[in-house]
């Protein structure tokens, strides 16, 4: 019986279309979009694809306010009729009669993939001659992916009206993808579709090119394949660039993470294996703070992550301290319990996050500044990675210029390079070791802030990056910033390179394996510290 | 307050627990028929397992209401194998022998299972299974009641062929057992229907993987050749957050190229925005938005229990409430709770699911379930956009893969696992 029912339907639909084309053009028109109107209450995505196609071909006024409404989830639908809701108010979208309440039985009306390819497609048509230049470009765009020859009059007619630069080129396009795949094309059209297509020379072009209509004459044919040719040609240099940065903020994230690592056990020497959980509470940091400004202020959302970003130090950084009193000093000059130490630590913290905030991972909202992506030429950068990149930059310079030009920085130094001569010359070491322990975590903390834009936020967030982090900084030279940069973007570009040819696993173990072999050749690492403290 | 809720939770998880036990001590003079329940509550995959607990609580607390069964009460055992696979094996060993329970509801990893079996072989006990996983097995004393591949993910591939007329793939996965056996079966069964090699792209990641950006370039890339693409992910647990925030991020939209996800349920979902994801797909037997009058009665009974109006259901979960049913009604047929007796019964045993259908235990100790498609919802849930007609039969082995599609399982007639029908022996190929 349910399997009966929809088709049923269709087939009174085909015959109401039928009926309504029969009566001549005028009541057609408004037959045809209350007829489809009725359809959206049979709740079966089949009907409601052929009732937006109806209803963008019926011309009727009403026809883009219902379909964007049914874009958006405000189209409800029951008993053969349909509303629109705007706001809490509801309009029947056949009479334009208002409602205070949905009528009852009335839903929302569904989508599945294929009626939302429909609805962009049909959106797309409607909107060409809209008033807004964005919005006609988004219906070129639409009308490109959709290539249906229908559009083909009202994109000659935008086209010709069209003052927007940009806007008539995306309709160019647009244009020449529909005459070039639609199988009645003569072959100067077809010719002049492919010049403009391989000017375009991104992928979609590519894909449309290479799949050229069937029985199309050989040397447009040939053309095209050479078109073809020619833009996966620069593609792939393109894709090698792409590469390249990908490299390069894989780079930095490793270059957040270790950071921290380069001075707790670059400059001390400590093996902190609770480092990864000091990046944790960072990110949870974040948590908190966005959930808190979305409580109170969800104005400020935008602006969270730079109150997380000195809140998350501070944490981490106290935290780090309470480590240090508590903790290493009294294991100074015993690696091996140190290890020990502060690996049951970072257990002992992911249990207590685990039992505060629960084990399910935790949602770290993205800023919108920080979504979507940049186009430059073949290159899609997204704006996440483009923010982490810098961060990781900045991150790095200020932790320069603070131990190159602060009163504290000289004492670190001092201390990493001599200790007993640096107490003998007054200062007070065992203060500045929890000091300096205490900028290292901070720093991770710093880190968490980024990593939970791109990762879970989840108790076991440490974990996954406190191997990567000792590789860097073994790698780069331990007691070196300069070297943990080098290291990081080294391994991060390497990584991004082996990845396509030997896959995600074996990429990963061929660069330890490299690091292996190379630790053995350099036992310090690329930039090793020379002088005494080496030998402390 | 989400924390707080959250701290509430486990503790009121961790009292009904205690009290279940207490009761249970106290009504020990009644005598009872103990149940034991073999999942990790501590470890890694606690953050699954410990809700299947409190699933095995609740539905033997119900049970007791009506009177329990053979006239006597049912006492729940729970252990804490905490992800550690060999303690499963322990944790079985103590609850059959120490506490002489006379079935068994747990497990959740593939290995997990793996190391139980010597064991429920060994003591001839019963252990219900409830996870979807690879298939290539059957033994008596298991009873799978999550599905095998051709009960989601052969099911959900022939969906993207038929009604997004996908013709290029991606076997997308996390490199270990369940994915690629999976993706070994996938890939024969779309040779099998046509599909040329070049239009197969498959790809494992390690666990917990993180950096996305090349590979889901690559997707995009394989994507753009001109034919219909989809990605049929069997990408675990935690790396599935930076996956889909990748390809939101890289503008990967459904429309263009759907993702369809084994593994990947409502609880994996709460850690992201699902705004961008909206379209992508799961395939499971069971969603909480099935619109069906026993779904709607048992989530409605489940939040009283768990005294928590946002408390949510899952696909495992309802494999538990058949397999508990089942197992009820297959001791009341054989009228003791004797394992041999109700590992005889159970085949042929009927029990209705939650989305509307009545599931049966094969002779192969699988089930018949229903298949479902849903469709991420922006606020995290699923849409229900396409059910198999009926019920489809689980098949212990492949028919898609060499070495696997002459065996036949039938613990009935045959008394075997792994009959080879062609050699005419049991025991394999």
């Amino acid at each position: 019986m349910p399997r009966i029912r929809p088709f049923l339907r269709a087939c009174l639909f085909a015959l109401g279309l039928a009926a309504s084309l029969a009566l001549g053009p005028a009541p057609a028109a408004a037959d045809a979009y209350t007829d489809a109107l009725a359809v959206f209450s049979a709740d079966s995505f089949s009907d409601t694809d052929a009732a937006v196609t109806a209803i963008a071909a019926s011309g009727h006024p009403q026809a883009e306010a219902v379909i964007r409404a049914l874009q958006d989830g405000r189209l409800l639908a029951g008993g053969g009729r349909a509303f629109i809701r705007e706001g809490a108010a509801l309009t029947d979208a056949a009479t334009g009669e208002t409602l205070a309440a949905p009528p009852p039985g009335a839903a929302t009306v569904r989508l599945n993939n294929r009626v939302r390819r429909t609805v962009a497609a049909a959106l797309g048509s409607l909107t060409l001659l809209s008033p807004d230049p964005r919005r006609r470009l988004n219906a070129a765009a639409a009308v490109f992916k959709a290539r249906d020859a229908t559009a083909l009059p009202t994109l000659e007619e935008a086209l010709a009206r069209e003052g927007d630069r940009r806007v008539r080129a995306a309709m160019a396009e647009a244009r020449a993808a529909i005459l070039f795949s639609r199988p009645d094309s003569n072959a100067a059209q077809r010719m002049e579709a492919l010049d403009i297509l391989q000017a375009r020379g991104d992928q979609d072009a590519l894909a449309i090119l290479s799949n050229p209509p069937a029985g199309i004459a050989p040397e447009i044919a040939a053309a095209a394949a050479g078109a073809a040719d020619a833009i996966r040609g620069r593609l792939e240099l393109w894709r090698a660039l792409q590469n390249a940065w990908y490299g390069l903020s894989l780079g930095s994230v490793l270059l957040l993470a270790a950071i921290g690592l380069a001075i707790t056990f670059g400059t001390m020497g400590v093996i902190n294996m609770a480092h990864g959980e000091m990046v944790m509470l960072g990110a949870y940091t974040t948590f908190v703070v966005q959930e808190l400004i979305r409580v109170h202020a969800p104005w400020m959302f935008g602006g969270s992550l730079f109150i997380a970003i000195p809140l998350a130090f501070l944490v981490a950084g106290a935290v780090g301290v309470a480590i240090e009193r508590c903790v290493i000093r009294f294991l100074y000059g015993r690696p091996l319990e140190t290890l020990l130490a502060t690996w049951g630590l970072s257990l002992m913290l992911q249990q207590a996050v685990r039992t505060v905030f629960g084990a399910n991972n935790r949602e770290v909202g993205t800023p919108q500044w920080m979504s979507g992506a940049l186009e430059i030429g073949g290159l899609a950068l997204t704006y996440n990675r483009i923010a982490i990149v810098v961060f990781a930059l900045i991150v790095f310079v200020v932790l320069l210029l603070v131990l190159r030009y602060t009163p504290l920085g000289l004492h670190v130094r001092a201390v990493t390079q001599n200790r007993r001569m640096a107490g003998s010359m007054g200062i007070p070491t065992s203060r500045i070791d929890a000091l300096t322990f205490g900028l290292g975590s901070g720093v991770a903390g710093i880190a968490g802030v980024a990593l939970s834009q791109i990762d879970n936020v989840s108790p076991n967030l440490g974990q996954s990056y406190i191997i990567d982090s000792f590789m860097v900084v073994v790698f780069g030279g331990v007691g070196n910033l300069w070297g943990t940069l080098v290291g990081a973007m080294t391994l991060g570009i390497a990584n991004k390179f082996l990845e396509p040819y030997a896959g995600a696993v074996l990429g990963k173990i061929l660069l330890l394996v490299a690091i292996i072999l190379f630790i053995q050749r350099r036992p310090r690492g690329l930039f090793a510290l020379k002088g005494r403290a080496v030998e402390a | 307050m989400s924390m707080m809720g959250k701290a509430f939770k486990h503790a009121r998880g961790l009292a009904a627990a205690a009290i279940a036990l207490g009761l249970a001590g106290g009504a020990q003079a009644q005598e009872t028929i103990k149940v034991g329940i073999l999942h990790s509550l501590s470890g890694t995959m606690a953050i699954s397992e410990t809700t299947l607990k409190d699933t095995m609580l609740f539905l033997i607390e119900e049970q007791n209401k009506k009177g329990g069964v053979l006239g006597k009460k049912l006492e729940a055992v729970v252990v804490d194998p905490a992800s550690n696979w060999p303690l499963f094996a322990e944790k079985a060993r103590e609850l059959i022998t120490k506490d002489k329970v006379v079935a068994v509801f747990g497990c959740w990893t593939s290995v997990s299972r793996k190391s139980v079996l010597p064991v429920f072989k060994e003591l001839n006990s019963i252990l219900f299974y409830p996870v979807q996983y690879e298939g290539e097995e059957s033994e008596r004393n298991v009873f799978y009641t999550g599905a095998a591949p051709n009960q989601q993910a052969i099911p959900a591939v022939d969906y993207l062929a038929k009604e997004e007329k996908v013709q290029r793939w991606v076997l997308a996965g996390t490199d270990y057992v369940y994915p690629r056996t999976t993706n070994k079966i996938l890939e024969a069964y779309l040779k099998s229907k046509g599909v040329p090699a070049e239009d197969i792209m498959i790809n494992y990641t390690p666990f917990g993987h993180s950096d996305w950006q090349t590979i889901v370039a690559d997707i995009k890339k394989f994507g753009s050749a001109g034919k219909k693409t989809a990605v049929v992910s069997t990408i675990n647990g935690d790396a599935n957050v930076p996956f889909y925030k990748e390809l939101g991020n890289q503008g990967i939209k459904a429309t263009d190229i759907p993702v369809v996800a084994f593994s990947v349920g409502e609880e994996e979902l709460a850690g992201i925005d699902t705004k961008p994801l909206v379209g992508h797909l799961a395939a499971w037997n069971y969603f909480q938005s099935v619109k069906d009058p026993a779904n709607e009665a048992f989530i409605k009974a489940w939040k009283t229990f768990k005294k928590n109006e946002k408390a949510v259901t899952n696909d495992p979960m309802e494999a538990h409430v058949i397999g508990f049913a089942m197992w009820v009604k297959a001791v009341e047929k054989a009228g003791t709770t004797d394992p041999d007796k109700v590992i005889d019964a159970l085949p042929g045993i009927k029990a209705p699911n939650l989305t509307g259908g009545v599931s049966e235990m094969l002779a192969n100790h699988h089930i018949t379930k229903p298949v479902l498609i849903g469709e991420i919802k922006a606020d995290g849930q699923f849409d229900v956009v396409w059910k198999t007609e009926g019920l489809v039969a689980g098949d212990a082995w492949s028919k898609h893969l060499d070495g696997s599609k002459d065996l036949v399982a039938d613990w009935v007639t045959l008394k075997c696992g792994n009959y080879n029908s062609v050699t005419k022996k049991c025991g394999g190929v």
